[in-house]
């Protein structure tokens, strides 16, 4: 059995006054990719940003690594192995993409390199339009460059949050095929709702409902499960 | 034609005044949506240490380093002290700067007294040149290159350094700034220092420029920066340059032509951007 790299326990959290998530509680296990399923407004996205201290955890524990990480600042988190792609990519419009890479990048040496040409040679749009400003790219490159961003970090983990949102098919399987040569190399905690790509690339899910989790198994058990499919996903 | 120029060089040299007061308060408003109404504190502050350090010693230089590093320390102290408590509120904001601002300036009085002080240029800057027609008065002219070089600096900066594009991309997305591992806080507080002791040096060279430095100036200036501010964009490090010299040159013409008005044409102005251009010349809509 594979060891837990994080682990959220009975998580709750609030945005403003309003109570989102009433409990989460999964595993992500190294080196696997596992999806969070569930409707719109189950509190997915919610999921994410709590795990990166974007909001409070008002109750429960979330443990990276064997470390407490619930109470700690977002670049605190980030610095402990945590590459987060969010929803709406997060992209700095009026910065080139070769200017987001920089941002992004914490270090400027061989290995970090290595990382920026093995994530060049993934997307090479971001390296035809490496001068242009972040803001004109299209959604799919968008989409590239944002994960490109997570990536040339050596993290131990990526958050990555409905990456195939507003995209075009085309495009969704160029960035599925990424995120499964990435896999390779980095564990990932994958928010989707297409589910033929979270089928893909998955291994483990969690379905969550209402700001709680409800269900949790192997991919390709859900697969056949219609019942549970139609009844959380709404796919029939 | 030698009339217009003195007036174009007049008015550029207040305009780079008023660019260094209000440069700070752009990035202020820009990274950290903070309204800063204290920033005029910080210019007499600037103006009063910097010319009591050059009285003292003799040296013009050392007043310009003393006025920044009392601006860096008074930076320090309000963006800890002032403005961390009132993150993301702007009215407490406004309340809270602008009583600070009268505490600021009340404070020089007891400090320095309350009486005005003369300031002369150095000897190295005193005095005019002629070019053709022109008249060149030195100091002014000495303002202008400092005002372009703070300019070229920190678009060196902005541009081509990390922490440069990290200021940048913190104006833009805050969150993602810090998901990507970065101390937004730490760059908080380095911009609001830097921005303070821009308006600091901005207090130190006006004095020698007016001649004469009082506590109530640094209210009566930041106005103007408020305005170039809004002109330029909030946020926008660039359009407060174009906005400053605009407001300088404006009010240099309105000051000789119809003295009356020339402080109304920079209310005239401003108002003109909002109406037709709210986010300012240099912002991008939204």
């Amino acid at each position: 059995m594979m060891s837990s790299l994080l682990r959220l326990n009975q998580v709750e959290a609030f945005i403003q006054k309003f109570h989102i998530l009433h409990d989460i509680s999964f595993e992500v296990p190294k080196g696997e990719v596992t999806v969070l399923l569930g409707r719109n407004g189950a509190g997915k996205t919610t999921t994410l940003r709590t795990i990166m201290g974007l909001n409070k955890v008002s109750k429960g524990s979330i443990n990276f690594q064997g470390e407490e990480i619930g109470n700690l600042l977002t670049h605190r988190i980030a610095n402990k192995g945590i590459g987060f792609v969010p929803e709406e990519q997060g992209i700095f419009g009026e910065l080139t993409v070769g200017e987001n890479m920089r941002v992004a990048m914490k270090k400027e040496d061989e290995q970090t390199t290595k990382r920026m040409e093995w994530v060049l040679d993934l997307f090479p749009d971001l390296k035809k339009f490496w001068k242009k400003p972040g803001g004109a790219l299209s959604g799919g490159q968008k989409q590239m460059l944002a994960i490109a961003r997570a990536y040339v970090n050596e993290n131990e983990l990526l958050l990555i949050d409905e990456p195939s949102k507003g995209l075009a098919p085309i495009i969704v399987d160029k960035v599925t095929e990424s995120i499964q040569q990435m896999k390779e190399q980095t564990t990932i905690l994958l928010v989707e709702q297409n589910f033929l790509m979270a089928s893909k690339i998955g291994k483990k899910f969690y379905i969550i409902d209402d700001g709680r989790t409800v269900h949790s198994g192997q991919m390709d058990e859900l697969k056949e499960d219609k019942v549970l499919m139609k009844k959380y996903l709404g796919i029939s | 034609m030698d009339l217009i120029s003195t007036l174009v060089i007049n008015g550029l040299a207040t305009g780079m005044l008023i660019f260094l007061l209000a440069a700070g308060l752009t990035l202020i408003f820009g990274l950290m949506s903070v309204l800063n109404f204290a920033h005029g504190g910080l210019f007499i502050w600037g103006a009063y240490t910097g010319v009591w350090s050059y009285q003292l010693s003799g040296s013009f230089i050392i007043g310009i380093i003393v006025a920044i590093v009392t601006g860096l320390l008074l930076g320090l102290i309000t963006e800890k002290l002032i403005i961390r408590p009132v993150y993301g509120n702007h009215i407490q904001q406004i309340l809270i700067t602008l009583g600070f601002m009268l505490v600021l300036q009340e404070f020089i009085k007891v400090v320095f007294g309350p009486n005005q002080i003369a300031v002369s240029p150095p000897a190295f800057l005193q005095g005019s040149f002629y070019v053709g027609d022109v008249i060149f008065i030195k100091y002014r002219l000495f303002i202008i290159i400092l005002g372009l070089l703070v300019y070229f600096v920190s678009m060196f900066i902005l541009k081509r350094t990390r922490i440069g594009l990290i200021v940048r991309a913190g104006v833009m997305n805050k969150e993602m700034v810090q998901s990507l591992g970065i101390n937004i806080r730490l760059v908080f507080m380095l911009v609001f220092m830097v921005g303070a002791a821009l308006a600091a040096l901005s207090g130190m060279l006006h004095a020698p420029y007016s001649g004469v430095i009082y506590a109530e100036m640094g209210l009566e200036f930041s106005i103007l920066a408020f305005i170039v501010v809004v002109i330029g964009g909030m946020g926008s490090f660039s359009g407060s340059l174009f906005a400053a010299i605009l407001v300088g040159i404006a009010q240099a013409f309105m000051a000789y032509y119809v003295p009356a008005l020339s402080l109304a044409v920079n209310m005239l102005l401003m108002t003109v951007v909002l109406i037709f251009r709210p986010q300012g010349l240099f912002k991008a809509k939204g």
